[in-house]
């Protein structure tokens, strides 16, 4: 069998098309989000939102709203009381996200449990992206449509609230605002991910690509580009693998991007562990090695 | 003349910590004011009730003659961070960074114009940074780092320039090109706020001086606060009894 016999079969099912469709939806628009999240330091708030906006979508479902709606109200809910537990008390904010995103996807899975609809727990939980209608196609496509259009029209005013967000205070701009934003786009992307890899996997789609194209380049204009393409690529490649050997399809789409993130940390020409230890010692050339952020 | 800065009986508390107690003080336009204090005696939080970032609990924060939060808006006050704020591996070059400092002036694209880069190279030139201007940031020396955020001032063309900790982390060398550079920039008329724990570099640097405590123990000539008498004050020696009415329990 030919490359392009592997490559052309599936797609003679529709099926195999619209998947693939949304999958490279997703990926692009996780990773372009990716590229803010993982420089702000919020892959623990990706973790939480992407899983708290369970039983946003379950009772959107009941009511008949769009799922983005339910997605969004949750994703808030989660990141206030994470907010309000961590300030008002003495836990500390990595217990406090735990105890909110546990318990809303708890509550999830409950909601799930005993409404009864025609959608499989499991569908949810690792995607169902071979049962795409097309109707779900529309619906994920005009999200991620949206998703991009802001985050391209807020494209530096992000990257400058994750860089010195006191500069963005100080040129009358509301880096409080600006947060919010991003945890909004967050809930959405995850409405548009969840289809593709579940929620329980949408955080890998919302992390990996960003923290790839950040070994990749030391230019933030070009992880824009890269994330999304390795993350469309990786997607695609996943996908396909699971159509030849029959295998979870949301399962090898983020083994995939895992796979290629541990090639690049090992091989990325800049940051890679074992291209950079072996350039060290040949660039005495004055600068200062930049210090870890901590 | 309408002072540069003017703080006017300033409270802030985090939770039970008082971190500034009816802290007053005024900056007279195009001069060069060293801030010193202790760790914790509120130079951070004063920075940050001057950038909005904490919006004290009593008393105002005024900029040219306009309520702080107009003047951020006016883009009238620029801050250079302190090196240990800053995530140095942020992919974005110098040129990124001082192109920052035009964002207020933009659209809410905040694509450049002709004059927004023409502000950009001008400012790199002012602070010797042409050509390293496509440098990741990280991949600047002590003294270049702080000398690109003082270009990001320079390009936003603000009037106040709060700088924190600037010298901490540089070397001798570049310490002067920065203390030569600030001096110029008060020449044209630009106020500027120095927070530094180097005393050294306050004589050469500095028009006058603010010891602080949570609140001004003494703003005056930089000899006067270099006295012995004042520098104790200033780091609570003698403390918890001041003798200067220390009200404040």
């Amino acid at each position: 069998m030919s490359l392009i016999d592997i490559l052309v079969e599936p797609l003679q099912y529709d099926f195999m098309v619209r998947a693939l469709l949304v999958t490279v939806m997703a990926a692009v628009v996780c990773a372009l989000l990716s590229c803010w999240l993982v420089l702000v330091g919020w892959s623990l708030m990706g973790d939480a939102v992407s899983h708290a906006v369970l039983p946003g979508v379950v009772l959107a479902y009941v009511v008949g709203a769009p799922f983005a709606l339910g997605a969004l109200a949750f994703g808030v809910l989660a990141v206030v009381l994470i907010g309000a537990i961590r300030g008002t008390s003495r836990v500390k904010e990595d217990a406090a996200i735990g105890i909110v995103f546990t318990t809303l996807f708890a509550l999830g899975l409950v909601l799930v449990s005993v409404i009864p609809s025609q959608t499989d727990l499991s569908h949810i939980l690792f995607g169902n992206i071979l049962g795409v209608s097309t109707s779900d196609l529309w619906q994920i496509g005009a999200l991620a449509l949206a998703a991009l259009a802001v985050l391209l029209f807020k494209s530096r005013d992000l990257t400058l609230f994750a860089f010195d967000p006191v500069h963005a205070h100080g040129i009358g701009l509301s880096p409080k605002r600006l947060g919010w934003l991003l945890l909004g786009l967050l809930a959405i992307v995850s409405v548009v991910a969840l289809q593709v890899v579940g929620v329980i996997l949408v955080v890998a789609l919302l992390i990996i690509p960003g923290a790839t194209a950040y070994l990749l380049t030391d230019k933030f204009t070009h992880m824009l580009w890269i994330a999304p393409l390795v993350s469309s690529a990786c997607s695609v490649v996943g996908i396909y693998v699971s159509y030849w050997f029959d295998a979870s399809s949301g399962g090898l789409v983020v083994v995939t991007q895992g796979v290629f993130f541990a090639l690049v940390y090992l091989f990325s020409p800049r940051h890679g562990l074992l291209t950079r230890k072996r350039r060290r010692p040949s660039s005495p050339d004055g600068t200062i090695s930049p210090s870890r952020h901590a | 003349m309408t002072p540069a800065l003017e703080v006017d009986g300033v409270s802030v508390a985090y939770g039970d910590v008082e971190a500034l107690t009816e802290c007053s003080l005024t900056l007279e336009q195009g001069q060069v004011t060293g801030l010193i204090g202790m760790n914790g005696s509120g130079k951070s939080t004063l920075f940050k009730s001057v950038m909005g970032v904490v919006t004290p609990q009593a008393g105002r924060v005024r900029v040219a003659g306009a309520p702080a939060r107009e003047a951020r808006r006016a883009q009238r006050i620029a801050y250079v961070p302190q090196s240990e704020d800053v995530d140095w591996d942020f992919p974005l070059s110098v040129w990124d960074v001082v192109m920052m400092g035009r964002y207020g002036r933009m659209g809410p694209m905040r694509r450049p114009r002709k004059a927004d880069r023409a502000a950009v190279s001008e400012a790199l030139e002012r602070v010797g940074l042409v050509d390293l201007a496509g440098r990741q940031i990280g991949a600047l020396s002590g003294g270049q780092r702080k000398r690109a955020f003082v270009a990001r001032g320079i390009a936003q063309e603000a009037s106040l320039m709060l700088l924190d900790e600037p010298f901490a982390g540089v070397d001798k060398r570049s310490e002067g090109t920065i203390v030569a550079l600030l001096r110029e920039l008060a020449a044209e008329g630009h106020t500027v706020l120095v927070s530094t724990h180097d005393l050294h570099a306050l004589p050469a640097l500095a028009d006058q001086a603010i010891l602080l405590l949570r609140r001004v123990l003494y703003q005056g000539d930089v000899a006067g606060a270099l006295e012995p008498q004042n520098l104790t004050r200033a780091f609570g020696l003698d403390l918890p009894d001041s003798g200067d009415g220390g009200e404040s329990a």
